[in-house]
C-alpha cells in the first residue's frame, strides 16, 4: 500500500529506499558521483537511447543514469581495484564518490585502495585532507549464491581505522543511514544484506538521517538484551517473541553501526538486564560479535549475570546446498538454546 | 632516446622551449632537493632521522621540469621516492624536514614522515609508500577535474616498478575509455628496489604499453630537462585540452640505493648503464642553461648559495621545532 502525500511514510521496499536516497542526495550535492559495474548498464549500446539495461545488478540503482547522466551514475569496467582507487581520490580533491563493490566477497580486488590509501590518508596527512566517501557493498548467505557471493564481511572493514561501517536492517534505516553516510566527510562502508533487497517497510518520503555510530533499541525488555546487526534483527524479534511465551522480557537492539558501534547503548542496556546475546552472521572469529562480547565482559563485568554469548556463522566458508546453507544462518533455534542457558534461573524463578 | 611528441615544439626567443624564468626556477628547485635529500642523508646516517628515507637525487630532471608546468590546482600522485615530487610542486622545506623528523611542524604534524609527506592545497596528493598505490588515485582526481570542469589536469609519478602492480592496467584503461585529464610519467630508474626493470617487464620498455590502451606513448631522455619539459609539456596540453591521457616513460636513474643503507651491489661497475648513471642531470642543465642564455654562470652561483642556505634553514627549523604532543596520536582519523 502506497500512501500518497509529502511527509507521509510510504511503503517501500529496501532497495527502493536506497535508491530514493541516493537519488535525493544526488539532487542537493553535485559532487556525489556513483561508480560501479553496471550501474546502468549497456552503455554506450545505440538502441537504449541513454537508458540502462540494468540499473545495477541487483536494480538498486534503476533509473539513476536516466536522470543524472552517464558523468555522475558512471558504468566501470570489471577493475574493483581501479574504480575504488579513483573513488580515493576523487574523494581527496573534493568529490563525493560512491563506489559500489557488487559483493564484498571481491574485497580482495579492492582492498589497497580503502586499507593502505583511504582510511590512512587523513591521519598521515596530519588531518590536511577530508574523505567523503560512501562505499556501497552487499553481504550475507540465503541467496544460494555459494561462496564467492554470500560472505559477510563488514567486521573486516571495521577492523580498520579511518572507516565507518553500517549495516541497515529495514527500509527506514537504510535511507536515514545512507542519507547519514552521503553527509559524511568520511569513508562509510554501507553494507546491504543482499536477502533484504525486497523486504518492505514504512520510509519517509521526505529526507531524514539517522545517526551513525548509535544503535536503535527496538524493542525494550528487562531480563535479556539481544543485539543484532542487519537482517538478524529479525532473528532477534523472533525469539523475542518467543520468549515472551515464557514470561521473559527481552530487549531487542538493532546496531545498525558495526563500526564505531555503540557502547553507550549497549553498557546501559547489559546494566538493566545482565544478560547478553549478540547474533552477527559473519564468521566467528575476530568478530563484530566477539569484539562487543569481549568489551562489554571488561566494561560491565560487575551487571553481568552470566557470559555473553555470540551466536554466528561458523568458521566455514558459505556452501552452496539449501539445507547446509539453512544451518550456516544463525537460526532462532541456535539462538533460544542459548538464551536458554542465560535464563536457566531466570526461568526457574518465574515458574516456581 | 628521443621521442616522437617533441616535434614541432615552439620555441622561445632563447631557441629553448623553457622560457628563462622558468628555467632559473627549475634550476632552483633541482638544487632545493640535491641539497635536500644529501642533507637527509647525512642526517639519517648520523641517526637523527628514522624510519626508511627513500632518495629521489639523481632524478630531478623529471619531476622539475614537469611541475614547473603545473599550478596550484593541478594535482600530482607521487611514489616511495617523493621528496623530489614535493620540492618540484612548491611544497615548503621547512615543513618537508620536520616531517621528515617526525616534528609537530611538519607538513604532515609529524604523522606521515617520509614515506607519507604531502600537501593537498598544493595538489600534491601524497608521496605513497604503496608501490602502485598512486595510480588509480590519479584517475579519481583527474574524474574530479572532469566533471566539476576546473580545467585542472592530474599528473601521475610512479616508478617502473609499479608498472607491473595491477593497478596500473586498470587505472590506464579507465583514464582512457572515460579520456581523462593525466598524464601518466613513469619514472623508470631502471631497478624495482633491487631488481632489474629488464627482468622485470615483459615489455622492453613501459612506454610501448601505452598501444594497449590507445592512449600515445613515448620515451624521453629523464636526465635532459629540455626534453622532459617539452614531451611531457605536450602530454599536459593534450590532457588540459581535453584529448585525454598520456604515457611518457622517462629513463633515470637514482643516484643512491632503494633506501639508505642499501649496499647497491646489483648496480653497474662499467658500461653504458655506469656511463648513464654518472651523467648528473644538475649540472647538465646548467650548462645548457648558461649556453643558451638562460640564465648566466652569476645566477645559476647566486642560486645554488640560496638552495643551500635554504636547506640548512629547514634542518635548523626541523631540529628545533616540538615533537607532536601525545593528545595527537589520537587526532585525525576522522574529519
Amino acid at each position: 500500500m502506497i500512501d500518497e502525500g509529502i511527509g507521509m511514510a510510504r511503503t517501500l521496499s529496501f532497495s527502493k529506499a536506497i535508491n530514493e536516497a541516493l537519488a535525493q542526495a544526488m539532487r542537493e550535492d553535485e559532487t556525489i558521483i556513483l561508480l560501479g559495474e553496471d550501474l546502468a548498464g549497456g552503455h554506450g549500446v545505440a538502441h537504449l537511447e541513454g537508458k540502462g539495461a540494468w540499473g545495477g545488478v541487483m536494480g538498486v540503482t534503476k533509473g539513476l543514469v536516466e536522470e543524472f547522466g552517464e558523468e555522475r551514475v558512471i558504468d566501470t569496467p570489471i577493475s574493483e581495484m581501479g574504480y575504488m582507487g579513483a573513488a580515493v581520490g576523487a574523494a581527496a580533491t573534493g568529490m563525493h564518490p560512491v563506489p559500489e563493490l557488487m559483493f564484498n566477497d571481491f574485497l580482495g580486488f579492492c582492498l589497497d585502495p580503502l586499507l593502505g590509501q583511504g582510511s590512512k590518508m587523513r591521519y598521515m596527512f596530519g588531518g590536511k585532507a577530508s574523505l567523503p566517501l560512501t562505499v556501497r557493498t552487499t553481504h550475507g548467505a540465503g541467496a544460494s549464491a555459494a561462496a564467492q557471493h554470500s560472505g559477510t564481511y563488514y567486521g573486516m572493514l571495521a577492523a580498520i581505522p579511518g572507516i565507518k561501517v553500517v549495516v541497515p536492517s529495514t527500509p527506514y534505516t537504510a535511507k536515514g543511514l545512507l542519507l547519514a553516510a552521503l553527509k559524511e566527510p568520511n569513508i562509510v562502508v554501507f553494507s546491504e544484506d543482499k536477502t533484504l533487497y525486497s523486504s518492505k517497510g514504512e520510509v519517509p518520503e521526505e529526507q531524514y538521517t539517522l545517526e551513525i555510530g548509535k544503535a536503535e533499541v527496538v524493542q525494550e525488555g528487562a531480563d535479556l538484551t539481544i543485539v543484532t546487526i542487519g537482517k538478524m534483527l529479525f532473528v532477534g524479534l523472533e525469539v523475542a517473541e518467543q520468549l515472551k511465551a515464557s514470561g521473559i522480557s527481552t530487549e531487542v537492539i538493532d546496531l545498525l553501526t558495526v563500526s564505531p558501534w555503540d557502547r553507550e547503548t549497549l553498557e546501559a542496556s547489559i546494566q538493566k538486564t545482565g544478560r547478553m546475546i549478540i547474533i552477527d552472521e559473519a564468521n566467528p572469529h575476530n568478530s563484530v560479535g566477539r569484539d562487543i562480547a569481549a568489551v562489554i565482559s571488561d566494561v560491565a563485568f560487575d551487571y553481568l549475570d552470566a557470559p555473553i554469548k555470540v551466536v554466528s556463522a561458523p568458521d566455514t566458508p558459505v556452501p552452496f546446498a539449501s539445507n547446509l546453507e539453512k544451518l550456516y544462518i544463525p537460526s532462532a533455534q541456535r539462538v533460544l538454546s542459548e538464551a536458554d542457558e542465560l535464563i536457566f534461573d531466570l526461568r526457574s524463578a518465574k515458574e516456581a | 632516446m628521443t621521442s616522437a611528441m617533441t616535434d614541432n615544439v615552439p620555441a622561445t626567443a632563447t631557441g629553448c622551449a623553457i622560457p628563462p624564468e622558468s628555467a632559473k626556477r627549475i634550476y632552483a628547485r633541482m638544487n632545493d632537493i640535491r641539497n635536500f635529500e644529501n642533507k637527509v642523508r647525512e642526517c639519517f646516517a648520523k641517526g637523527e632521522i628514522p624510519g626508511f628515507v627513500h632518495l629521489y637525487a639523481g632524478e630531478e630532471a623529471v619531476a622539475v621540469p614537469i611541475c614547473e608546468q603545473l599550478t596550484d590546482s593541478d594535482q600530482i600522485t607521487s611514489t616511495h621516492r617523493g621528496h623530489g615530487h614535493c620540492v618540484a610542486k612548491g611544497c615548503e622545506l621547512n615543513g618537508m624536514m620536520a616531517e621528515i623528523y617526525g616534528r609537530a611542524t611538519g607538513l604532515c604534524k609529524g604523522k606521515g614522515g617520509s614515506m607519507h609527506i604531502a600537501d593537498v592545497s598544493k595538489g600534491m596528493l601524497g608521496a605513497n609508500g604503496m608501490v602502485g598505490g598512486g595510480l588509480p588515485l590519479a584517475v579519481g582526481a583527474a574524474l574530479r577535474n572532469r566533471n566539476l570542469k576546473t580545467g585542472d589536469i592530474t599528473v601521475c609519478f610512479f616508478g617502473d616498478g609499479a608498472a607491473n602492480e595491477g593497478t596500473f592496467h586498470e587505472s590506464l584503461n579507465l583514464a582512457s575509455i572515460w579520456k581523462l585529464p593525466v598524464v601518466f610519467v613513469c619514472e623508470n630508474n631502471g631497478f624495482g628496489e633491487a631488481t632489474p626493470q629488464r627482468y622485470a617487464s615483459a615489455s622492453p620498455t613501459i612506454a610501448e604499453r601505452a598501444s594497449a590502451y590507445n592512449m600515445p606513448g613515448a620515451q624521453v631522455d629523464g636526465k635532459s630537462v629540455v626534453d622532459v619539459y617539452t614531451t611531457v609539456g605536450e602530454a599536459i596540453e593534450r590532457a588540459r585540452n581535453g584529448e585525454g591521457p598520456s604515457l611518457i616513460e622517462c629513463h633515470t636513474y637514482r643516484m643512491y640505493g632503494h633506501f639508505e643503507g642499501d649496499e647497491q651491489t646489483y648496480k653497474a661497475k662499467e658500461g653504458d648503464e655506469k656511463a648513464f648513471a654518472d651523467k648528473d642531470c644538475i649540472p647538465l642543465f646548467k650548462e645548457y642553461a648558461v649556453k643558451h642564455g638562460l640564465f648566466s654562470q652569476h645566477d645559476a652561483d647566486e642560486i645554488e648559495e640560496a638552495s643551500i642556505e635554504r636547506v640548512e634553514e629547514a634542518l635548523r627549523f626541523a631540529q628545533e621545532s616540538p615533537l607532536p604532543s601525545a593528545d595527537s596520536l589520537f587526532e585525525d582519523v576522522f574529519s
